[in-house]
């Protein structure tokens, strides 16, 4: 399979090039929101839509800064977009779904400092995405993101039902946790042959 | 809260992030570089100091011009300043050395969403003087600092068995390669953590 071609991309971000476990890209909702399944899947999927709106408009943002020359401003315009995007989606959830709203609580606003999102405008870019392969990356990124934290909810979700000695009940087991995932991603690694 | 009080620059001030509120070991703010840039002690270092210079430099600015900022915008204005020194000392690493721009990659410009820089301007600088909040905001980064070292020096040594890029062990030692790869960070981070639980209930059980 070609290196760029779409089908290539999505598989990559998604398993071997995970962004949280490969990458350790949005690693605060990672051990932050993954306490219970049902609000890690809608924090995977809200910031995954934030991908989405953000990778697309970073696109055309960078377009624009080639053709003025001013690259330097590069950070500053994709985090001004970021924190746009993250409004939007605040906004729509808390108009359609005020219960989620509420539970998501301050990690909805922190979406803007989760670096798996600006990690994804500025890796885009880097690698000279066309606007096709932008798409892909940011659905492949937050499909990547959404599996990562759904699967360590639950296992997080059995883990607080068996009993633990005191030391470890906190971030260090989290930790443990997201090592052993991340041990079992790794086998992943050369899926879909070629560089 | 009294200005009187915060005009004190104590020891406190300065160690409150060394140790105490560790950024990393305490807070758990700014995983991310953390474990991405720590396969080697010389790139912990260098991702340290670059951290310790942009919380230092935005603290400092904000410090100076918090009670001039609209407090609906406050978080925006914070990000934009921050991002500002940000792609300052993108350039200079840029300038000073490629290979080390080339190894830490896209974790530079990500400095701007480590919750570290945010969360201490929106806590400590806003509301207290920039020379108080350039102390903190040192004993922050040094923290920072250290606790990235702590990551490097042990996944190097045992992952490439070389500490500052310096051989320690010769061409017989056989390296413990998962230690350098992604599962070695969170690993790593763990047992740290483990380990600083452990004192802190052995010391509250010598206590009672």
């Amino acid at each position: 399979m070609h290196a760029d071609s779409l089908g290539f991309i999505f598989l990559n971000t998604v398993l071997a090039n995970n962004f949280v476990l490969a990458m350790f890209l949005g690693l605060c909702p990672f051990l932050g929101v993954s306490g219970k399944l049902n609000t890690a899947i809608p924090m995977g999927i809200a910031t995954s839509f934030v991908m989405l709106v953000s990778s697309i408009s970073a696109y055309a943002v960078n377009l624009a800064l080639v053709a003025l020359d001013i690259e330097f401003l590069r950070l500053i315009a994709y985090i001004a977009i970021i924190a746009s995007a993250v409004q939007l989606v605040e906004m729509t959830l808390k108009k359609y779904s005020p219960t989620l709203f509420r539970s998501l609580g301050i990690f909805l606003p922190l979406i803007t400092t989760n670096c798996a999102i600006l990690g994804l405008a500025l890796f885009q870019t880097f690698k000279d995405y066309d606007f096709a392969q932008s798409v892909t990356y940011a659905l492949g990124a937050g499909t990547g993101f959404t599996l990562a934290i759904a699967l360590m909810a639950g296992l997080r979700e059995k883990l607080s039902l068996s009993r633990l000695p005191s030391i470890t009940q906190g971030a260090a087991l989290s930790l443990m946790l997201g090592g052993l995932l991340s041990l079992s991603f790794m086998g992943f690694a050369g899926l879909g042959g070629g560089h | 809260m009294s200005r009187r009080i915060d005009n004190h620059i104590t020891w406190d001030t300065f160690s409150q992030g060394l140790w105490r509120d560790n950024p990393v070991f305490v807070m758990l703010l700014g995983m991310c570089p953390v474990l991405a840039v720590t396969n080697s002690a010389t790139n912990a270092l260098a991702m340290g100091l670059a951290t310790t210079f942009v919380l230092l430099a935005s603290g400092g600015l904000i410090s100076l011009i918090a009670r001039f900022i609209p407090r609906q915008v406050r978080i925006a204005t914070y990000i934009i300043i921050i991002a500002t020194f940000v792609t300052m000392v993108d350039y200079v690493i840029q300038a000073i050395s490629l290979d080390l721009y080339n190894a830490l990659g896209a974790f530079i410009q990500l400095i701007v969403v480590n919750c570290i820089i945010l969360g201490r301007a929106e806590a400590y600088a806003s509301r207290h003087r920039p020379l108080n909040t350039l102390v903190n905001a040192l004993g922050m980064g040094l923290g920072f600092t250290f606790a990235l070292l702590c990551l490097g020096v042990v996944r190097e040594l045992l992952g490439a068995g070389s500490l500052f890029g310096y051989d320690l062990f010769g061409p017989r030692f056989q390296p413990w390669v998962v230690m350098v790869l992604p599962a070695g960070g969170f690993l790593v981070l763990g047992a740290w953590l483990l380990l600083f639980d452990w004192l802190k209930e052995r010391r509250d059980l010598t206590r009672c």
